[in-house]
């Protein structure tokens, strides 16, 4: 066989021999440039002492660090705890923050009963509530899940409710002269309508979860990444608290990818420039 | 009477075969005061297509709009038989349907097969699966018309539908009402500001002034029209004299 199938399949390519990088668009690879010269400064500076351990430990101990906290078991524990409280603070507060936001966005008693209180409760600092919430709730779990909850519901319901408010009357009076009932009305106007707005506080909903997760977790925790970051403090280890902070970034990059994938699959109707 | 209650007008839906498609008596309304319908009297008749001409601000969607149900500020009679549909200016198509599911939101009975009827007689069988923002200016009236007519009104409400529309498309949209209008046969309200499409169109031409209905000519003239039939424009000077623009050349 002297022809791949490589070659077969980009017959573009003929006569040029076959590069791997040619399957990156340069403008891709150019921006990798950066981040990879930072990497080799950061590594060396670490090799030759320059950078001690104490500060900042070298990227190649962090992966090694990583590689055995994967394999005893660590990591992956440390993860399942922490993605647990994320995904149960989410789930209550993505509940109350679209379930507010739909009764206070269909109807005017709703908004007056509902939008005043959440308004003022918004102007507090989330994480000032922390005290309160270690004589409410005690240090278990529930203050965490709850700090999570409360972060998540406001971007959701603000977000929501504008998107609710914000569709347009014109399409609400087409479903009047079609005699759709107000059931209706909600399904196949308003509800998609404020979809897109709503999907705007979905990603900025998700990235308050993870930094209430964070924050919750130094306070006090005795298992999750907040645990294992701190626990590696007492002893100096900056590999394991750099790999407990790559490790969130992960989480929260990946997250949002989710919702991205979400975002293009629900508002295909939407003719804006292609992402 | 100085100021009227707002929601007193009373409305009916009747249904007996010799009731006109819609009845105005002594419609009134007022915004803030200022009288935009001073007691109008107009009857459509079953099948009959009546153009309302009058100036912006005349008060003629606002009559449009109190007929489709969507003002319920009016005082005075209002009486409709059979159901309503309504195309608007702008094609107002549900963004997140596709054309067929638009379509298929007017229908009154599920019916799955007339949505695509409805779409093919329009010439968008092959559309269905479009997404409404991807349809040209025409192609999206089309889609709203189907949707309108595809409830197989007593009454069909056009708001300017064609205003918007590049001249050669409107011109093939006009043939296309008059085709589905001898269809299905529904009373037509066109308002418009285009005297000429008035009497390209209509049986009747009514002009809108003052509140009233100042002004009504019939047009005879056999279909299709031509716009220099010697009978238009006789009747053209006349209801442009009307809508306070005078002849050119003589101003």
């Amino acid at each position: 066989m002297s022809t791949s199938s490589l070659d077969l399949a980009r017959p573009h390519a003929r006569g040029r021999p076959f590069r791997p990088a040619a399957l990156l668009p340069r403008a891709a690879l150019a921006r990798l440039v950066s981040p990879l010269v930072l990497l080799a400064v950061w590594q060396l500076a670490a090799s030759t002492g320059l950078l001690p351990e104490r500060l900042l430990a070298a990227p190649t101990k962090i992966a090694a660090t990583g590689l055995d906290l994967l394999r005893d078991g660590t990591l992956t524990s440390a993860i399942a705890v922490s993605v647990q409280r994320a995904g149960l603070g989410f789930l209550f507060g993505a509940v109350a923050g679209v379930g507010l936001a739909v009764v206070a966005g269909l109807s005017r008693v709703g908004e007056h009963a509902l939008d005043p209180p959440l308004q003022m409760l918004r102007a507090l600092p989330l994480f000032g509530l922390i005290p309160l919430f270690i004589l409410w709730f005690g240090i278990g779990e529930t203050p965490k899940v709850a700090l999570v909850a409360l972060g998540v519901a406001f971007p959701l319901y603000l977000n929501t409710f504008a998107g609710i408010r914000g569709v347009d009357g014109r399409l609400a009076e087409v479903a009047e002269v079609l005699d759709l009932s107000r059931t209706a009305l909600v399904r196949h106007v308003v509800l998609p309508g404020a979809l897109p707005q709503a999907l705007v506080g979905l990603r900025q909903s998700l990235g308050v979860a993870w930094l209430a997760l964070i924050v919750a977790e130094q306070v006090n925790a005795d298992a999750g990444l907040g645990f294992m970051i701190n626990n590696a403090r007492e002893f100096l280890r900056t590999d394991v608290v750099v790999l407990g902070l790559v490790v969130y970034a992960a989480l929260g990059l990946l997250t949002d990818a989710v919702v991205r994938l979400l975002e293009r699959r629900a508002l295909t109707w939407r003719t804006g420039f292609p992402v | 009477m100085a100021h009227g209650l707002p929601g007193v007008t009373t409305t009916a839906k009747t249904g007996g075969d010799t009731a006109p498609a819609a009845r105005v008596t002594g419609l009134t309304r007022r915004f803030d005061g200022r009288t935009v319908l001073d007691g109008v009297d107009l009857t459509i008749e079953r099948g009959e297509f009546v153009a309302l001409l009058g100036r912006s601000g005349s008060g003629k969607s606002t009559l449009l709009r109190a007929l489709a149900g969507l003002d319920r500020g009016t005082n005075g009679g209002l009486e409709v038989s059979g159901a309503v549909a309504v195309a608007f200016q702008e094609p107002r198509l549900i963004p997140w349907k596709r054309v067929r599911a638009n379509v298929a939101l007017g229908l009154r009975a599920a019916d799955p097969a007339a949505a695509a009827r409805a779409l093919a007689e329009v010439g968008l069988a092959d559309h269905g699966g479009a997404w409404p923002l991807t349809l040209s200016g025409g192609e999206a009236q089309r889609a709203s018309l189907a949707r309108a007519l595809v409830r197989e009104p007593g009454l069909l409400l056009l708001d300017e539908p064609f205003s918007a529309l590049d001249a050669l498309t409107r011109i093939t949209m006009h043939r296309l009402v008059l085709d589905l209008w001898d269809r299905h046969g529904p009373g037509v309200l066109l308002v418009t500001h285009d005297v000429d499409e008035a009497l390209l169109l209509a049986d009747r031409v009514l002009v809108l002034d003052g509140g009233r209905i100042a002004h009504q000519s019939r047009v005879a003239t056999p279909r299709p029209r031509h716009r220099d039939h010697p009978d238009l424009t006789a009747l053209r000077a006349t209801l442009l004299e009307r809508l306070g623009v005078t002849p050119e050349g003589t101003a």
